[in-house]
């Protein structure tokens, strides 16, 4: 293999200056002071358009946002920015829609996330038996995740639908009176919970089923010569063993709740979408930035949100942080 | 207990392994498979077929949605076979709600975006993976730190940039921000980590050859697979992004999920034509599931393990 790459090189290209007569020792120099510039340079160049485009379109920009929160700025007049200090924040503080947005977003999250991960987490057990077909249950645990936020949105839509939606329906076959999808609170939000864990429980399964098979089998070895059963070998060698994974997938759905938004906005149809339903019942802060800048045209306020929300996250990490070092410090 | 188990282990690495493009040595496919103790019975037969249904119904139920017609989805009990109007409320959905328009769109988008993704993530995990440089791991810190960030946070200067450049309402806007991705990078830094021997690189130097040659004519070849899994995963996440291609464009320029915003915001909603709609945007990405699942579900596994 080696051996076949690099005569391909030197076939392509004769890789040395070839000697020419006076000029010799200045073309090797340069050749010289080429490749050590190579050396030198070439992996910065290798990862310079990463950071150049992440520099340009989301560092910039998140610095730039809490810049912007402290002016007032039209979205007609995006020019025309008046210096207000923290007079948006203040506001914002004193919003009664921004606590019911930032209450909406931590239930919704909790709702979505901890049933999403505990499915996830059964479901990468079952997938990790041998078995037949188990290409075939990866694939389709998937399939949620190919369906865009807006195609299953509208779906669940339907299925929730008050009036001959399939839930109500079913309900109604067992004698359950039915229940107001959209207009009622709590509903609302699981429903909503619902297109999220429908979407992602089989991408996490899978993440936690790569973490599962990387477990050493001596482990299990070892704990069934102690006698524990299989339950006992889930809890205490199974779970263990994926446990930076989990804390991955934590992660990465808290970041995700925080920011939730094509749900609600669609499970709201249009012209209820973006305050996230009659009464906000289910507004969360996604909606909340995009209400404020986009129908309300107050770009500055929008910012306040998005800085709000990126608050929030430190927050809940720091929150986390706290909690396992309290809990590393009493066991 | 042990001796159920201790044949499923020793045959487990016998059959061919179903992950190809992760790449992984053999010593680490035996480890792997050995976590994989038990054979399944019927009840996690009937579990794992419950899950699959779940997967797959709402899927199953857009199309069944599609093929009939507004007045026989608004009726109890709800329709649970197809009906005969698959293909013209197809048309409709492709004439009438732009979604022509949105699927060509989404196809320039998402592919723009994956190819350009996979060549700069191929270019700065060959790096992170195998050249030495200063500062090499404080800005793989920096690479996994920007995970972090949650685009949301930056859509309103980036409105604002849009503006300012003329690209509002225009595909560019879209483009632009996502072209390269930060799991893009970790992702093949992982992947040629293991797959692309040192000596290989060396060998390369040895015969002069410079590092964009060997990056073309050494690295490129073995990160083929993983490249081909990264194309798919960021064309499925391009195709199906929603927030930001909301905000900057409009109906008369969408991308899927933004013209299928549109089809449910009607005063009159036609349920058959929005589920038309939500098939068609998601019959591509289908698609390639069925061709390519087995190389997605790898791709994904493979980037996980260390994630």
């Amino acid at each position: 293999m080696a051996t076949s790459t690099t005569k391909a090189l030197t076939g392509d290209e004769p890789p040395r200056p070839t000697p020419r007569t006076g000029g010799e020792s200045t073309a090797r120099r340069r050749g010289a002071l080429w490749h050590r510039l190579d050396i030198k340079g070439a992996p910065y160049a290798f990862v310079a358009p990463f950071f150049i485009v992440f520099a340009a379109f989301s560092f910039y920009p998140l610095i730039y946002t809490s810049w912007i929160s402290l002016h007032d700025v039209e979205l007609a007049t995006l020019d025309v920015m008046e210096w207000v200090a923290f007079d948006n924040y203040v506001e914002l503080w004193g919003d009664s829609r921004f606590w019911n947005a930032l209450q909406n977003t931590i239930t919704i999250g909790v709702i979505s996330t901890v049933p999403q991960l505990m499915m996830a987490l059964g479901m990468a057990h079952l997938l990790n038996y041998r078995m037949r077909a188990s290409l075939f249950f990866r694939v389709a645990s998937l399939v949620p995740y190919a369906t865009s936020v807006a195609a299953a949105a509208l779906v669940f839509t339907m299925i929730f639908e008050r009036d001959f939606g399939m839930i109500n329906w079913a309900l109604g076959s067992v004698g359950i009176d039915p229940v107001d999808w959209e207009a009622d609170k709590w509903p609302a939000q699981v429903a909503i919970s619902t297109i999220v864990i429908w979407r992602w429980t089989g991408y996490n399964a899978l993440l936690y089923l790569a973490a599962m098979q990387a477990i050493p089998a001596d482990r299990y070895e070892a704990a069934s010569l102690d006698g524990a059963s299989r339950w006992q070998q889930f809890i205490h060698v199974t779970v263990p063993g994926i446990r930076s994974t989990i804390v991955f997938t934590i992660v990465l759905s808290t970041i995700g709740a925080t920011q939730l938004f094509g749900e609600p906005l669609i499970f709201g149809q249009g012209p209820n979408g973006v305050t996230g339903g009659a009464d906000n019942q289910y507004q969360t802060l996604g909606l909340l930035l995009y209400e404020e800048g986009w129908k309300n045209y107050q770009m500055g306020r929008s910012a306040t949100v998005a800085w709000a929300m990126f608050m929030l996250l430190v927050l809940v990490f720091v929150v986390q942080r706290v909690v396992k070092r309290l809990r590393s410090r009493t066991s | 207990m042990t001796t159920q188990s201790l044949p499923a282990r020793t045959d487990a690495p016998a059959r061919t392994p179903a992950v190809k493009a992760g790449g992984r040595g053999g010593r680490r496919l035996l480890r792997q498979r050995a976590g994989r103790q038990h054979h399944a019975g019927p009840l996690a037969y009937v579990l794992l077929a419950i899950m699959a249904i779940l997967s797959i119904f709402p899927l199953y139920w857009t199309m069944v949605a599609a093929s009939t017609d507004n007045t026989r989805v608004s009726q109890t009990p709800p329709p649970f076979l197809p009906g005969p109007n698959l293909f013209s409320n197809l048309a409709r959905a492709w004439d009438e709600a732009a979604m022509g328009k949105a699927m060509i769109n989404s196809l320039i988008v998402a592919g723009v975006i994956a190819l350009s993704t996979v060549l700069f993530a191929t270019l700065a995990g060959f790096a992170f993976a195998k050249l030495r440089f200063k500062g090499r791991n404080a800005l793989l810190m920096l690479v996994i730190g920007t995970m972090m960030v949650p685009p949301q946070l930056a859509v309103v200067p980036l409105f604002m940039m849009m503006a300012d450049l003329g690209w509002s309402q225009q595909l560019p806007a879209v483009i632009f921000p996502t072209l390269v991705s930060a799991v893009g990078v970790f992702f093949m830094r992982q992947y040629l980590t293991e797959a692309l021997p040192d000596e290989l690189v060396e060998a390369g130097r040895v015969d002069g050859a410079h590092s964009l040659r060997i990056f073309w004519s050494i690295v490129l070849p073995i990160a083929r697979p993983a490249m081909a899994v990264l194309f798919m995963i960021t064309f499925v996440h391009a195709w199906n992004d929603f927030f930001w291609p909301f905000v900057v464009l409009d109906m008369t320029n969408p991308t899927v999920p933004v013209a299928l915003t549109q089809l449910s915001a009607g005063y009159v909603r036609d349920q058959s034509l929005i589920m038309a709609g939500a098939l068609l945007g998601t019959l591509p990405l289908l698609a390639m599931f069925v061709v390519f699942g087995r190389q997605i579900v790898s791709g994904i596994m493979a980037g996980a393990v260390k994630g």
